[in-house]
C-alpha cells in the first residue's frame, strides 16, 4: 500500500508547512518508523492517534528534533530542515506542549513562560550586571495568558504549583503559542485532566487555531479528538495507515483502524 | 453566613454565629473555609518559607536573652555572634547555590581550609608574592568545586557521594601541603597581612564589626541579585526545581550545574580568606564545624534539601540563629557539647518541617 497514493483529505492547492517524506528510524533491528509519511496544512487541528507502540511519539519526536531519523526528509514550508536538537526546532518556530508541560513549579507563572528565553533589561544593567527585563515579560506573559483568555489567572507572580491542572496546561499552551511562530504541537494535552477542565483545554485548542496556528494533537482521547480535529492521522506499525476526516467515520472504525481489526480505507 | 441567617433572632445566638463567620472571610484565599489552624499554618509557611528562620531566629533570641540576661544584648556580644557567624553565612551562600539545584556540597569546609592554607603557606613559606599567593589560593577553590561540578553533572554521580569524596580528598591534600603545621599569626602579619585584611575591625556603636562581615553582607547581596535578578538566577531554581522540565525548557542543565558548583568553590576560597582574617594565624584545623552549620544554615534558613526553593535572605538568618545558639549555650556556661547537639536538633526539626511544609495540598 502506497501511503502517498492515499487520499489525505487535504486541502485544495494549498502546501503543507511541516510535512514528513519516506521517514524511517531503526534502533537495531527494531523499526520504529517505517517509511512513514506525515502533512500538516496551515490552520488546521491535525490529530495523531495510534495505538501504543504503533510509533507516534518517535514520528513527533522526529519532527521536533529530539530524534534523528536514518532516512526520508522534513520539509517546514518546502523547505528541508534536519534539527539536531528541539532546540533548533523550537528556534525554526515549531514548540510543544510535553505531556508533564515542562514547567518548574517553584518557579513564577511569568518565570515559567519565559524560562530558558529570558529578556535581559535594555542598556548598561542589562547589559554588564545581566539583568533582567522583569516588567516587560511580567506584562507580556499577562499579555499572553488574556489572548488566550486565560483571566482566571489573577497573579501573574503566583508559583504555577498552586495552580490546578488545567490551569498549568494553559500556561504550558500560552508559553508554546507566544513562542511558536510556525505550528503547535501537543502531546496528550488532556490526559491528565478532569472533564470540566478538559473542555476548558479543548476550548483553547480551538481559540490557538482561530489564531491562524496549526496544531498536531496527540491524543489517546477519541472523543476529543473527533471533536476538534479536522483530520486524523491514524499511525500504526511505524507508519500512517491512513487519513481520515472525522465526519466520515466513527469512533470505532477509527479505532478499529488504528488496531488493525479493519481495513484502512483507500479511497 | 447561611447559619447566621437560620439562627433565632436572639441577639446573643446571631453574635455566636457571627464570629466564625467573620474569620472565615479573612481567610478566602484558603477558598476552604474550615480548615485547622495547623493547616493554615502549613499554608502560610508554604506561601512564605523565610518566615520560619526569622520566627526561629525570634524565639532563639527570646530564649537566650531569657537565659544569659542583658549580657546577651550587649553590642560587643552582638557584634561577637557577628563575627563567629560570617565564616558559616559565607560557606551558606556556597551551600544554597548548590542545595538549590538538590545537590549537596560536603566539602565546602575542606575547601575553604586548602585554600587559606595554599594563600599563607605559598605567601609565608614560599615567599610567592601575596597578591599571586592569593589568586592561588582562589583558584583552589575554583577548581575543587569545578571538579566536584563535574563529577556531578558529567558522570551523573550523587552530589552527597561526589563531594563526600572530595571531602576526604581535600581534607588530605591540606594534612598533606600544611605538614599539619599552623603557621602563627605574626609570621602571617609580618609577610602577608593582606591575607589577615577581613580581620580589620571597626567601632560601630559600642559593636565591634570586622570587614569580614561586610564582606559577607556584600557576598550575600551579589548572590541574591543572580539568584533573583539574572536569568541563570532563574535557570538554578528550575534545575533544581524539575531538571527534565528544565532541560526541555531550552536550559542547558549540565552547564548550570558545573556553573554552580565552580562558583560555590569560589566563595568557600573567598570563606578561607575571611577565615584567616578571623583565626589571624593560618591552621589546617580551623573551620572544622563549618561544613555541617553551612547545611544546618542554608537548611533553618527555608531552602529546601530538594532543590529549587529557598533564598540567600534564609541562609543569613539560618546562619544568625547557629550563631545565636552557638554563643548563647557557651554565654550560659554550658558544655560546648550541648553546642553540637542543639545544632543537630536544630538541622533535624528544619528538615522535618520543610517536608511538612511540602505536603500541603490545595
Amino acid at each position: 500500500m502506497n501511503q502517498s497514493a492515499q487520499n489525505t483529505h487535504a486541502p485544495a492547492g494549498v502546501a503543507p508547512i511541516l510535512q514528513a517524506r519516506d521517514l524511517v528510524k531503526r534502533y537495531g533491528h527494531v523499526v520504529a518508523i517505517d517509511h512513514a509519511e506525515f502533512e500538516l496544512y496551515p490552520g488546521e487541528i491535525l490529530a495523531v492517534i495510534g495505538d501504543n507502540g504503533a510509533g507516534k511519539s518517535s514520528l513527533i519526536k522526529a519532527l521536533t528534533g529530539a530524534l534523528h531519523p536514518d532516512g526520508g526528509e522534513i520539509l517546514l514550508e518546502g523547505k528541508p530542515v534536519a534539527f539536531r536538537s528541539p532546540l533548533e526546532a523550537r528556534a525554526a518556530g515549531i514548540e510543544t506542549v510535553y505531556q508533564n508541560l515542562a514547567l518548574s513549579p517553584a518557579l513564577s507563572i511569568a518565570d515559567n513562560i519565559f524560562l530558558g528565553r529570558e529578556r535581559l533589561s535594555q542598556g548598561f544593567l542589562g547589559k554588564y550586571f545581566r539583568k533582567l527585563d522583569r516588567d516587560s515579560m511580567r506584562s507580556d506573559a499577562r499579555k499572553h495568558l488574556n489572548a488566550l483568555g486565560l483571566l482566571t489567572i489573577q497573579n501573574i507572580d503566583q508559583p504555577v504549583e498552586t495552580l490546578s491542572g488545567g490551569q498549568r496546561q494553559g500556561v504550558a499552551i500560552a508559553r508554546a503559542v507566544a513562542f511558536g511562530s510556525r505550528v503547535v504541537i501537543m502531546d496528550e494535552p488532556t490526559a491528565a485532566l478532569g472533564v470540566k477542565e478538559s473542555r476548558k483545554v479543548l476550548d483553547l485548542i480551538l481559540d490557538v487555531k482561530r489564531r491562524g496556528l496549526p496544531i498536531v494533537l496527540i491524543s489517546h482521547n477519541m472523543p476529543h479528538v473527533f471533536e476538534i480535529a479536522d483530520r486524523i492521522h491514524i499511525h500504526r506499525l511505524g507508519r500512517r495507515a491512513c487519513v481520515i476526516r472525522p465526519q466520515d467515520y466513527s469512533m470505532s472504525d477509527a479505532v478499529a483502524i488504528m488496531t488493525g481489526a479493519k481495513e484502512a480505507p483507500v479511497h | 453566613m447561611t447559619d447566621a441567617a437560620k439562627a433565632p433572632p436572639n441577639g446573643r445566638a446571631v453574635h455566636e454565629q457571627a464570629v466564625p463567620a467573620a474569620t472565615d472571610q479573612s481567610h478566602v484565599s484558603f477558598d476552604v473555609d474550615n480548615k485547622s489552624p495547623l493547616k493554615r499554618m502549613q499554608h502560610f509557611l508554604h506561601a512564605n518559607p523565610t518566615a520560619i528562620p526569622f520566627i526561629v531566629l525570634a524565639l532563639a533570641l527570646v530564649l537566650f536573652s531569657s537565659i544569659v540576661g542583658a549580657r546577651f544584648f550587649h553590642p560587643f556580644n552582638l557584634s561577637l555572634i557577628l563575627q563567629q557567624v560570617t565564616i558559616i553565612a559565607i560557606l551558606g551562600c556556597a551551600q544554597t547555590l548548590i542545595i538549590l539545584t538538590a545537590g549537596i556540597d560536603l566539602s565546602v569546609g575542606a575547601m575553604m581550609v586548602l585554600s587559606s592554607v595554599v594563600m599563607g603557606r605559598l605567601a609565608v613559606m614560599s615567599g610567592v608574592p601575596v597578591p599571586i599567593a592569593f589568586i592561588l589560593g582562589l583558584m583552589v577553590g575554583v577548581l575543587g568545586g569545578f571538579i566536584n561540578g563535574m563529577l556531578v553533572a558529567r558522570l551523573k554521580l550523587p552530589p552527597f557521594i561526589v563531594t563526600l569524596g572530595t571531602w576526604s580528598i581535600f581534607g588530605a591534600l591540606n594534612l598533606w601541603y600544611s605538614r599539619s603545621e599552623t603557621i602563627r599569626q605574626q609570621d602571617v602579619e609580618a609577610v602577608a597581612s593582606f591575607l589577615q585584611f577581613t580581620g580589620t575591625a571597626f567601632n560601630f556603636m559600642g559593636a565591634r564589626i570586622t570587614l569580614g562581615s561586610i564582606l559577607m553582607l556584600i557576598l550575600a547581596g551579589i548572590i541574591w541579585y543572580v539568584l533573583n535578578r539574572t536569568a541563570f538566577g532563574r535557570h538554578v531554581h528550575a534545575t533544581g526545581d524539575d531538571p527534565e522540565a528544565a532541560q526541555l525548557a531550552g536550559i542547558n542543565v549540565r552547564g548550570v550545574l558545573i556553573a554552580v558548583y565552580t562558583l560555590a568553590g569560589l566563595i568557600c576560597s573567598i570563606a578561607g580568606w575571611a577565615l584567616i582574617g578571623r583565626i589571624g594565624a593560618i591552621s589546617s584545623i580551623s573551620g572544622a564545624t563549618g561544613n555541617l552549620d553551612s547545611i544546618t544554615a542554608v537548611v533553618i534558613g527555608g531552602t529546601s534539601l530538594f532543590g529549587g526553593r529557598g533564598s540567600i535572605v534564609g541562609t543569613l538568618v539560618g546562619a544568625l540563629i547557629v550563631g545565636v545558639f552557638r554563643n548563647g549555650l557557651a554565654l550560659a556556661g554550658a558544655d560546648a557539647l550541648w553546642q553540637e547537639f542543639s545544632i543537630g536538633l536544630l538541622i533535624i526539626v528544619a528538615v522535618a518541617l520543610d517536608q511538612w511544609i511540602r505536603k500541603v495540598s490545595g
